[in-house]
């Protein structure tokens, strides 16, 4: 990787960190719920009236409830830990490949 | 039967189907749309999914290696779409990461990623879920993927700067797909006196604000990814078609 890219990188990872932290500092004692919670509450409000899920997941039939917090925070980070190590195991193959073939072109 | 048969006979059963105009939004919960609805979304992705797979099927028969790329695609999907993010509306989203396989292999191809990650999800997370499945599916994996892959191609055309046109296409193709959620809402649930249109725009109000700075994220990581693939995996690029000039 080109000494320019890095930097570019680097860069542009800070402004992540930064769009990320802004708000959660900015709004101290603000909930963060998932705006899919948001998106029910908005059919109460648009329709003016409860609505009724038909179908409850078929997770939360087979535990008769929902998933405990924590569990949840473990699948999400499974799914996680899955694409990561997908990505990690061949990004690794790739850039050692590129420094052999650096090297056997010298 | 041949291809073009079967994608044919699925393209005339969404049109059976499909003849509500198209729409789309973020993760639609379980339960959410009346039955008739769900069967609508999911016959419309049908063809899209058949179709994704023979691209998928014609790009690895093309080249073996491809495969890399193509894990590394659908592994950025459940990477990204496994963020939850706060926003400015002191909520949180998460990003779709759909456009890096768009942008790589067209937005059909995607479309088969992209719904093994939203099984996984309704599955396993109750988030999403089985009966919205065939209207989250179209709204994160066909019509986001879509809009990534043109904007892109436009770009292209247009001779804008390659990085640019990554993260345009990854950050637009990102907030359409909560745009067309907030559609899809808004017809199950119109509201008793604005109809559809006003439905919308409150659904779209909800969105929005929490999306338009994850949208920024998701650009801006998938342009990492793309810095990240043309530094180490040109053989790859080329092998996809997606890097012609020499290295």
């Amino acid at each position: 990787m080109s000494r320019k890219n890095k930097k570019l990188v680097i860069l542009l990872l800070l402004i992540v960190a930064v769009i990320v932290v802004v708000p959660v500092v900015a709004l101290p004692g603000a909930e963060f719920g998932g705006s899919d919670d948001a998106g029910s509450e908005m059919v109460t409000e648009v329709t003016g009236q409860e609505y009724e899920p038909w179908y409850t997941p078929v997770l939360e039939q087979a535990l008769g409830g929902e998933l405990p917090g924590e569990l949840e925070s473990l699948l999400f980070c499974l799914q996680t830990g899955i694409g990561v190590g997908v990505i990690a195991f061949f990004m690794g193959r790739m850039v050692e490949r590129k420094k052999q073939e650096a090297k056997k072109a010298e | 039967m041949t291809r073009k048969k079967i994608v044919g006979l699925s393209v005339a059963f969404a049109l059976l189907f499909g003849t509500v105009p198209a729409a789309g939004a973020m993760h639609i919960m379980e339960g959410y749309l009346p039955g008739g609805m769900c069967l609508l979304w999911g016959a419309v992705c049908l063809p899209f999914l058949i179709y994704g797979l023979f691209v998928l099927k014609k790009t690895l028969a093309h080249d073996r290696r491809s495969i890399t790329l193509i894990a590394m695609a659908g592994a950025f999907i459940f990477v990204i779409s496994s963020l939850k993010i706060p926003s400015v509306t002191a909520s949180c989203s998460h990003m779709t990461g759909t456009g890096l396989g768009a942008i790589l292999f067209g937005p059909s191809a995607v479309s088969v990623l992209g719904i093994i990650v939203l099984i996984f999800q309704a599955i396993l997370l109750a988030h999403g879920g089985l009966t919205s499945l065939g209207a989250n599916t179209f709204s994160m994996a066909i019509a986001g993927p879509f809009v990534s892959f043109a904007i892109f191609k436009a770009c292209q055309k247009l001779k804008i700067n390659k990085m640019v046109a990554v993260f345009l296409a990854a950050s637009l193709g990102d907030l359409f797909t909560y745009c067309v959620t907030a559609v899809q809402l808004a017809v199950a649930h119109p509201s008793p006196d604005g109809g559809i249109g006003l439905a919308a725009a409150k659904f779209l109000g909800v969105f929005a604000p929490t999306q338009v700075p994850l949208a920024v994220v998701e650009g801006i990581l998938t342009v990492v990814i793309m810095i990240a693939l043309e530094s180490y995996a040109r053989p790859e690029l080329k092998a996809i078609g997606f890097e012609r000039e020499a290295a």
